[in-house]
């Protein structure tokens, strides 16, 4: 007989959840980075392919979810932290998975094999920038907790340790990568140019995608700090 | 007065029947939303609602509920001015009833979001400004009652947001928040047994015959609100602080703290809600029988008779058994952004709220209260999301609810005056 009563329409969706399942999805993207990368080692071609439709149709999910959040935060709604910010982070969320998608889709469309004096390197590299991601996830999934009961001071202390351990796997992969590049300049002699081109930017794309996932930390720092 | 006398007994069991359909359809739809907030945050089950307003609706109603009572059957119409023609404030305030339980039965078919309070309140205007013109009308009454009901949804806005703030600083913001909050929600229990029990004792106590000074009060207020502490203490003791890996501050041991609180609150909500809302119903029935009794003399203040009480708060059960229950799981499983906290803040604000205004004889809208409750706690930055609009909604819905109630009342006016002459 009732259809929708006024006062449960009151409380609007929380919009933390999609920004959480969004991060959760740009993180399931950049944890095939990996595989990918040890496929592509390996010149294993089809496993490769399959790792990269996987991170195409997440990073795709991923965009849904931002547009739902997007359509669903009318200005009617009263939120606990300012609608811009939140809108901000989803955004810069949304960069991890598209910087995942960008450095498979040159790995994949030109077939490119780190040498192997770089394998290591570039596996830890990879792994590094992978776990910043996994940071700013943990980071969003206690502030989710912290706004469903408001915030407090230990609160605050909380996501600052949060946050400067997120930094610090940043600086780790800034360094990892001025060592990389000073490995590939040694070795620039001996490969073909081209192709040199590309490794340095496939550097560099791994290293924003450490720096986006460090981003949305900040997002969320300046989010609490109120 | 030979209408009276011939048609008396007709008129009483008119009464008495529009009287116990308007409290079922009070019982139906408003305790909804009442004990929606308490199911809402997982506090409680569906069923212990139910059980807890059967028993607090009917307590509220019968020891609190005379004063609004009588600000519904005589503070909106001036009697005096009927003195010649007592039939017609019979016929008046029987359309008021079926009136006002006719719109809400369509209204909770259509899933509008009404007041009882205001369709009962609209239904008397109406039929007085009609039937005996707009001079018969308290317009004093009506103006504060009008009044109230924006000072009630700012002033339970206001607890509310004063009780989270208290909360968060308390106990989020402790060092250890699930100790904080085993030390302090006990207090938060007695404020709220005192709360209830205080403005009950001061208030509503004196149509059965218990007249207590303000000390006495007081002090059985104060010794209420003890116990009833003690038995929160009790409760609390079965919490235990099993923290999750993930959760790095125990705020999910803190929540089932508050749980229990929330427990206290519900019933404090039914309590108020009896109190307040029952009034509605049995106002004009109990002036229908005042004036049947007293052989058509409209007299200026009598007591309301304690079964014509009882007779309300037995409709709202009924009302709540048959029909409240499916509305309570529409509201409860509705609100997930509701915490065991914030639903305490915000639905003790109301109860509060509401019980102060019955206390000094005000019918006020629950509904209103509770939405005024739950912006209060959003604006101390608790609620995940509000929907504004949505509260637009609720607060323009009585102005259409006022003009629905007066229309229908004067319908059934005129019919009624065709029937008896």
């Amino acid at each position: 007989m009732v259809t929708s009563n006024p006062f449960s329409a009151m409380f609007g969706r929380s919009p933390f959840h999609p920004l959480l399942a969004h991060i959760v999805k740009a993180n399931a993207c950049a944890d095939e980075l990996l595989p990918f990368f040890e496929a592509s080692l390996e010149g294993d071609w089809e496993t490769a392919e399959q790792h990269r439709e996987t991170i195409t149709r997440l990073e795709h999910e991923a965009d849904e979810l931002k547009t739902e959040l997007r359509l669903n935060l009318p200005n009617t709604m009263f939120l606990p932290v300012s609608r811009s910010d939140l809108l901000d982070l989803i955004s810069v969320q949304d960069k991890i998975a598209n910087k995942v998608r960008d450095i498979t889709g040159i790995m994949l469309g030109r077939r490119m094999q780190v040498p192997q004096e770089l394998a290591q390197p570039m596996r830890d590299y990879i792994h590094t920038a992978v776990s910043c991601v996994a940071q700013a996830r943990h980071a969003l999934e206690e502030l989710k907790d912290l706004l469903e009961s408001g915030f407090g001071r230990n609160v605050s202390d909380v996501m600052q340790k949060l946050i400067r351990e997120l930094h610090v796997l940043e600086q780790q992969a800034d360094s990892q990568q001025v060592a990389i590049r000073r490995q590939l300049f040694e070795l620039e002699e001996r490969l073909p140019p081209v192709d040199v081109m590309f490794l340095y930017k496939i550097i560099d794309g791994v290293g924003e995608l450490s720096d986006r996932a460090e981003r949305v930390g900040s997002r969320l720092q300046i989010m609490t700090a109120n | 007065m030979s209408i009276i006398a011939q048609h008396g007994d007709i008129f009483i069991i008119l009464a008495c029947l529009f009287g116990f359909f308007m409290a079922w359809g009070v019982g139906a739809n408003d305790v909804a939303n009442a004990m929606g907030t308490s199911v809402g945050s997982r506090a409680i089950t569906i069923k212990q609602a139910i059980i807890i307003a059967v028993i607090f609706e009917f307590l509220g109603a019968w020891l609190a509920g005379g004063e609004v009572t009588d600000t519904v059957r005589k503070g909106i119409i001036d009697p005096q001015l009927l003195q010649g023609e007592p039939q017609l404030l019979v016929y008046g305030m029987l359309s008021a009833l079926l009136a006002a339980a006719t719109w809400l039965l369509v209204a909770s078919t259509k899933g509008w979001p009404v007041s009882t309070t205001h369709s009962i309140v609209g239904a008397i205007v109406g039929f007085a400004v009609a039937g005996l013109g707009a001079g018969s009308v308290d317009w004093g009454s009506v103006g504060k009652i009008a009044a109230s009901w924006v000072v009630s949804p700012l002033l339970a806005g206001t607890i509310a947001f004063t009780l989270f703030k208290s909360v968060q600083h308390l106990i989020f913001e402790a060092r250890d928040p699930f100790a904080a909050a085993k030390r302090y929600v006990p207090m938060y229990v007695f404020l709220v047994g005192f709360a209830v029990v205080m403005v009950t004792l001061t208030k509503g106590l004196k149509h059965i015959g218990l007249h207590l000074s303000f000390g006495t009060s007081l002090l059985l207020a104060i010794l209420a609100g003890l116990v009833i502490a003690a038995i929160g203490v009790a409760m609390e003791r079965r919490v235990k602080a099993t923290n999750r890996q993930a959760d790095q501050f125990g705020f999910s041991g803190v929540e089932r703290v508050f749980g229990v609180l929330m427990i206290f609150t519900a019933c404090a909500m039914a309590f108020a809600h009896g109190s307040n809302d029952v009034a509605n119903a049995v106002g004009p029935l109990a002036a229908v029988i005042n004036v049947v009794q007293a052989g058509g003399e409209i007299e200026g203040a009598s007591m309301v008779p304690w079964w014509v009480l009882v007779l309300g708060g037995g409709g709202i059960v009924v009302g709540l058994i048959t029909y409240g229950h499916k509305v309570i799981a529409t509201v409860g499983t509705g609100i997930t952004e509701l915490t065991p906290s914030r639903g305490f803040a915000a639905t003790l604000a109301a109860a509060t709220t509401v019980v102060l205004a019955s206390g000094t004889g005000l019918p006020i809208s629950t509904t209103h209260t509770l939405v005024g409750a739950v912006l209060g706690v959003g604006l101390a930055r608790g609620m995940a999301a509000l929907n504004l609009r949505v509260i637009g909604t609720i607060a323009m819905s009585w102005l259409i609810t006022l003009p629905a109630g007066a229309g229908l009342s004067i319908l059934f006016f005129f019919m009624f005056k065709g029937m008896f002459g």
